[in-house]
């Protein structure tokens, strides 16, 4: 099916028709095509998402991949990249690729698997990298993600290895040692609180290891979600000595601080945690900088049971898929073209999904894409999430920006603000 | 019970020398019914309970040299209205040395009006020991009882409607003495 | 008056004035005969406890009993709790019940607060994981306040394991409410991170303990757990006593009127000499009596009105 939206702004440039035909944007014209009134709304190439759980197979009670994949239409996403933290984990070829089919069918957005870097997780021994590499999934990142592959010399070989396929580890920085028992950030407010700290030093000293493993063997290292002041400068200099090194931020750490734990309310609890107000102001900085590269969700869905207990029995995580640009949007408001970088060409290129954050003003790129209304607002209700599970921190809160639709390689998956299925 | 508004009009209907002369003559009828205040203990209800049992301690001592001892006896946690109203802070409950096991005491309160004050101070009294027997002695009666309770000693009955309230204050608590009724048809 | 009192941060200095005050007035009631006091009488106080503690739950079962509470004891063991039954789904059971107040004692930071939310009765804090005990520090307040007369311009030396100390923080939080100075004692691993900022900007911090003592009209000392040693917050039990605990020597250093006070129990010759803890200065067993006052006065202002 062919659509023309009329009057859309790409990227907030000037007002222009634009035709999905085929599967791509299309220079040609197509009488037949669906008109949709795009006046006021904001085309941004298919958002691109390098860290979501979805947690099929095993606890399909908080997320499947076909759920996972409608949340992430209707929050603008064309393609996410599924963590490997499963039960079973996805650490071989075939829990891999039995991801990659559920995606397919599903059809809502691109499911691409992440590969442990470990069997099961547990740090001890390489997964079959290679094999989740050749696979019909054809894995291009690796993470522990949950765990931090935290043996120097495992994590030296694994960044070694992933390089006969263009592969890349996406680290989880926390020293175990360091964060034994923790469950909130490390300052004031734990002390106030009672709880273990999760010590900033624990990112940062893994992620300062990590660059001078990388810059050492000549690999690409991705950083997930990056919490702290202190990692960011590491980062930074790490950049400008050239090391191959990229980095994500989530919306909930660009936005929430540790003062939120005060009620004790586990939807606030998240790894790594939430910091505090100058973490969150140098974690803004180093993204309109690019020292951080993407921004990411960390979508993670938890049951309520999970959730609905004391803080320290709680397990960590939040929902972000549906909510990821609104918070982008509010922080930065509308810059669009450091949105689109950050959320849909840099994943893309990180992740090595051709097709995805693709140059919507020319003819021939394929067709993924969102429209964004950003002069509406909404108020978040957790029930109102198409998410199986509710854990979301801003529950009641006013967001700016509505996904009005989403396309994947030309077809509709959302319109009219709702999942075509 | 509806109280009258803070803007309600008042009246005066004892003042500074008055008040003085109603504890005399408590203190008067108290010599005459029980043959001089012998084995008798006054306690005083909180707040202003207190210092009137104070006072006619004074009176009788100073009338027929008796010394009568004096205490106080705090009913906050023995009232059936507690959970009426927003937690009520304790009052001091503080026997004299001698007890009162075996005497006769004597309770004092500034105005009986249902009687329930009374009813938890007897309440309260019966886990604190066993008197000979209990007297009551309050300056003012303005009537309108809840229960079967009468005053052995009274200052000064005061007919009132329901919708009005008495209000004593005195130089030990409020800074003068005087008492006050509030409220009702003009 | 307050709902629930699940920190110490919860009163304000009227607030913990008046529950003291109404302590004092218990504590003279329990001199009597007839201990008994009808004033909660029809209500119900459960005592959920997630942790063993026999003392604090007598003293909080003693408290609602001599105000005529019924009182409904549930503990971990040999309940559903632990059969796995969640917080909330025992919270609900316990809402069903009528319980007009909870006294909850949890291994994990927070429990009352998460406990708050799904009772619509008082809930009172009896010990959470490393957070808090108010009911502790009110007692040790009532303590020095009718050992020195007065709480204002008290200087206090709390000693020990800070970071783990329920007692601690709960202390530091009222004591520098009451207007007392605060000074918090012990080997820098066992000083949680921005103590002043995170509890009161009045709190003092030192690592000194000789230096402190002659300046200290209390010294309360905590108890160290052995365990520790294995995580490294210090070498060895005999290094610890040798640099922190309250011997004889270092108790003549304290002023002549200064208390040594300890929340129990007490590892004697690590912490504590036992010639300290048994000497006259020593307030730990009037710590347990006062307790039962004081727990009346927070029940009674809890749940006595409306």
């Amino acid at each position: 099916m062919a659509y023309l939206l009329k009057g859309v702004s790409v990227l907030g440039a000037a007002p222009t028709d634009l035709l999905i035909k085929d599967g791509v944007i299309s220079d040609k014209t197509d009488k037949d095509a669906v008109v949709i009134d795009a006046a006021g709304l904001v085309a941004l190439p298919g958002l691109v998402d390098v860290h979501t759980h979805l947690r099929e197979p095993g606890r399909e009670d908080a997320e499947t991949v076909e759920t996972g994949s409608r949340a992430a239409a209707l929050g603008g996403y064309t393609a996410v990249c599924a963590m490997a933290n499963t039960s079973p984990v996805a650490d071989t070829a075939g829990v891999v690729e039995q991801v990659w089919r559920l995606g397919r069918e599903a059809g809502l957005v691109d499911v691409q698997p992440i590969g442990a870097v470990t069997v099961g997780l547990a740090g001890k021994q390489l997964a079959e990298l290679g094999a989740m590499a050749d696979s019909a999934a054809t894995v291009r990142i690796f993470s522990d993600d949950g765990f931090c592959v935290a043996d120097p010399k495992l994590m030296r070989r694994a960044l070694e290895y992933v390089k006969a396929f263009d592969g890349v580890i996406a680290q989880h920085a926390e020293e175990p040692r360091l964060t034994e028992g923790a469950q909130m950030h490390e300052g004031e407010v734990s002390t106030r609180l009672g709880l273990t700290g999760w010590p900033a030093v624990a990112e940062e000293a893994i992620i300062a290891r990590d660059v001078l493993l990388a810059e050492h063997v000549g690999s690409r290292l991705h950083v997930c979600h990056v919490s702290t002041a202190g990692s960011v400068e590491v980062l930074r200099q790490a950049k400008a000595r050239g090391v191959r090194v990229t980095a994500e931020v989530t919306p909930h750490h660009l936005l929430l601080t540790d003062e939120l734990a005060a009620g004790y309310d586990p939807v606030f609890k998240v790894n790594p945690p939430l910091r505090t107000s100058s973490d969150v102001m140098a974690l803004r900085q180093a993204l309109r900088d690019g020292v951080i590269d993407v921004v990411a969700t960390d979508h993670a869905p938890h049951a309520v049971q999970d959730k609905e207990c004391e803080w320290s029995y709680a397990r960590p995580g939040m929902l972000g898929l549906e909510t990821a640009l609104p918070i982008v949007l509010s922080v930065f408001g509308e810059q669009w073209d450091l949105i689109a970088d950050r959320m849909s060409i840099a994943p893309a290129r990180i992740a090595g999904l051709d097709g995805h954050g693709g140059d919507l003003t020319k003819a021939g790129t394929p067709a993924n894409l969102t429209l964004v209304d950003p002069s509406a607002s909404w108020v978040v209700d957790p029930s109102g999430l198409a998410s199986r599970s509710r854990n979301t921190p801003y529950a009641g809160m006013t967001l700016p920006g509505r996904i009005v639709a989403t396309f994947l390689r030309g077809e509709a998956t959302v319109l009219d603000g709702k999942a075509v299925k | 019970m509806a109280q009258p508004r803070a803007d309600a009009p008042s009246k005066i209907i004892l003042a500074g020398s008055d008040l003085s002369r109603v504890v005399d003559r408590i203190a008067h009828q108290i010599l005459e019914k029980t043959s001089g205040a012998t084995g008798t203990v006054l306690l005083g209800i909180p707040t202003r309970g207190v210092p009137l049992a104070h006072r006619l301690a004074a009176r009788i001592h100073a009338f027929e040299g008796v010394e009568v001892p004096v205490g106080s006896l705090d009913i906050t946690l023995y009232r059936d209205d507690l959970r009426l109203q927003a937690t009520r802070a304790l009052g001091k409950t503080e026997l004299p040395a001698g007890g009162i096991e075996g005497l006769r005491v004597i309770l004092v309160d500034d105005v009986l009006f249902s009687g329930r004050s009374v009813r938890a101070a007897l309440d309260a009294l019966k886990d604190l020991g066993r008197p000979s027997s209990v007297q009551l002695a309050v300056l003012v009666d303005r009537g309108h009882r809840q229960l079967p309770i009468r005053a052995d000693y009274v200052g000064k009955n005061i007919p009132t409607a329901h919708s009005e309230s008495v209000k004593v204050a005195l130089t030990e608590v409020d800074g003068a003495d005087e008492v006050r009724l509030i409220g009702g048809l003009q | 008056m307050i709902k629930h009192l699940r920190s110490a941060a919860d009163l304000d200095a009227a607030t913990a004035t008046l529950i003291l005050d109404t302590a004092a007035e218990m504590a003279a009631l329990s001199g009597r005969e007839v201990k008994k006091l009808p004033a909660l009488r029809g209500r119900t106080v459960v005592n959920l406890f997630y942790e063993d503690s026999t003392r604090t739950r007598i003293s909080f079962e003693a408290a609602a009993k001599r105000l005529s509470a019924d009182v409904i004891n549930f503990s971990a063991k040999g309940s559903s709790v632990s059969k796995g039954e969640s917080l909330k789904d025992t919270a609900l059971t316990l809402q069903a019940m009528g319980a007009d107040a909870v006294v909850i004692r949890h291994s994990a930071s927070g429990a009352p607060h998460r406990l708050a939310n799904w009772v619509e009765g008082s809930v009172v804090n009896a010990g959470d994981g490393t957070h808090e005990h108010p009911t502790q520090a009110l007692l040790d307040a009532y303590t020095m306040r009718s050992r020195l007369g007065r709480l204002d311009g008290l200087k206090v030396a709390i000693v020990g394991d800070v970071l783990h100390s329920r007692v601690a923080r709960s202390n530091v939080l009222l004591l520098t409410t009451l207007g007392a100075q605060v000074t918090v004692v012990g080997p820098p691993t066992l000083i949680p991170l921005e103590v002043g900022a995170a509890l009161s900007d009045k709190t003092q911090v030192s690592y000194d303990l000789d230096a402190v003592l002659p300046e200290s009209d209390v010294v309360m000392m905590l108890r160290v757990q052995t365990e520790r040693m294995q995580d490294s917050y210090f070498p060895s039990a005999r290094e610890y006593s040798r640099r922190y605990g309250l011997d004889v020597p270092r108790l003549k250093r304290l002023p002549e009127h200064a208390i040594v006070m300890h929340p129990g129990p007490m590892n004697r010759g690590m912490e504590i000499a036992p010639e300290v803890a048994d000497s006259p200065r020593s307030t730990i067993v009037e710590q347990v009596a006062n307790g039962v006052s004081v727990r009346m006065a927070v029940l009674y202002l809890l749940l006595g009105g409306k």
